[in-house]
């Protein structure tokens, strides 16, 4: 596994461990009703598990198993998916900050997008047949 | 493929199948607490699952002895992400209609099942995210 896929695995790793304990706070809550302020923690818990847990696991897994290239088996121009990296969780932080930063969403989100993009053109060339 | 990932995935596929007879009865109008117990069959029951099986599958090895790192400690994380997730699935909808002791501190304790599932999970798995 190339060091960016553990990168990005183990990023997700640490959102699913936090989404999870935001999730089960809340679902306490419901249950005892100790400390209605949990609820803040809601938009970090989608946040957390949806994009930093699920996504980002798929772009490691992406990044580490799809068809290199001949010679070396290079895969590609790394450089555009560390930085793919770096943004997208750039952004998923931001976007937790969002009670104090007031564009903090739109930020982020636009963060996210980017991110999206330049993993795009860094692993574009590789979705293509084993041999090729 | 081990049992356990077998036993993963097809619990897996029948979150799937439960989320989407649910999908049918929010569609014709049930209310009351389904909605979280649907969209949690499936990303938690089903995508979650699904991972958690495949990784243990697949990714590097833990070690020669141990290739998977501790089967025990795999059971238990099925274990407790199915007993806390059926637990939620059930007793949201009464805590949303009938709240009630019972089922308000049997959701705490089904929401620190989950939450264990995954932080075993993650103890189980983050060493097999490695360079090689
Ligand atoms: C990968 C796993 C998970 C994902 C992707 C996820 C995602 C979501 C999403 C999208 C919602 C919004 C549903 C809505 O609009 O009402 C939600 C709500 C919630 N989640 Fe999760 N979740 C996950 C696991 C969990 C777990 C394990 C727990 C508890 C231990 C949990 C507790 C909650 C609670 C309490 C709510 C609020 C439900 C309500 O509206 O009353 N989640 N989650």
């Amino acid at each position: 596994m190339p060091r960016l896929s553990v990168w990005l695995i183990r990023a997700s790793f640490l959102y699913l461990l936090l989404g999870l304990l935001f999730g089960a706070l809340i679902l306490a809550e419901k249950g005892l009703v100790f400390y209605t302020p949990v609820w803040n923690l809601f938009p970090l818990h989608v946040e957390f598990l949806l994009i930093g847990w699920l996504f980002q696991l798929a772009l490691g897994v992406a990044f580490w198993i799809v068809p290199r290239f001949g010679k070396g088996f290079s895969r590609g121009p790394e450089g555009l998916v560390w930085a793919a990296f770096i943004l997208f969780n750039f952004g998923i932080l931001i976007i937790a900050l969002q009670f104090w930063i007031a564009p903090a969403i739109l930020i982020g989100r636009t963060a996210e997008v980017c991110a999206g993009i330049l993993f795009v053109f860094g692993t574009w060339k590789r979705i293509k047949p084993q041999k090729a | 493929m081990p049992l356990l990932t077998r036993t993963l995935i097809k619990t897996g596929m029948i979150c799937l199948i439960l989320a989407l007879i649910l999908g049918i009865a929010l569609a014709l109008g049930a209310t009351n607490g389904l909605f979280p117990a649907y969209i949690h069959l499936l990303v938690f029951g089903w995508i979650t699952q699904l991972i958690f099986g495949v990784v243990f599958w697949m990714f590097p090895k833990y070690s020669l002895e141990q290739p998977r790192g501790s089967e025990a400690l795999g059971w238990w994380m099925y274990a407790l992400l199915n007993s806390g997730l059926l637990m939620r699935a059930a007793l949201e909808p009464i805590q949303a209609t009938r709240p009630n002791a019972f089922s308000g501190w049997a959701l705490v304790l089904s929401a620190a099942l989950q939450f264990a599932s995954g932080v075993l999970f993650v103890i189980n798995s983050w060493k097999r995210v490695r360079e090689k």
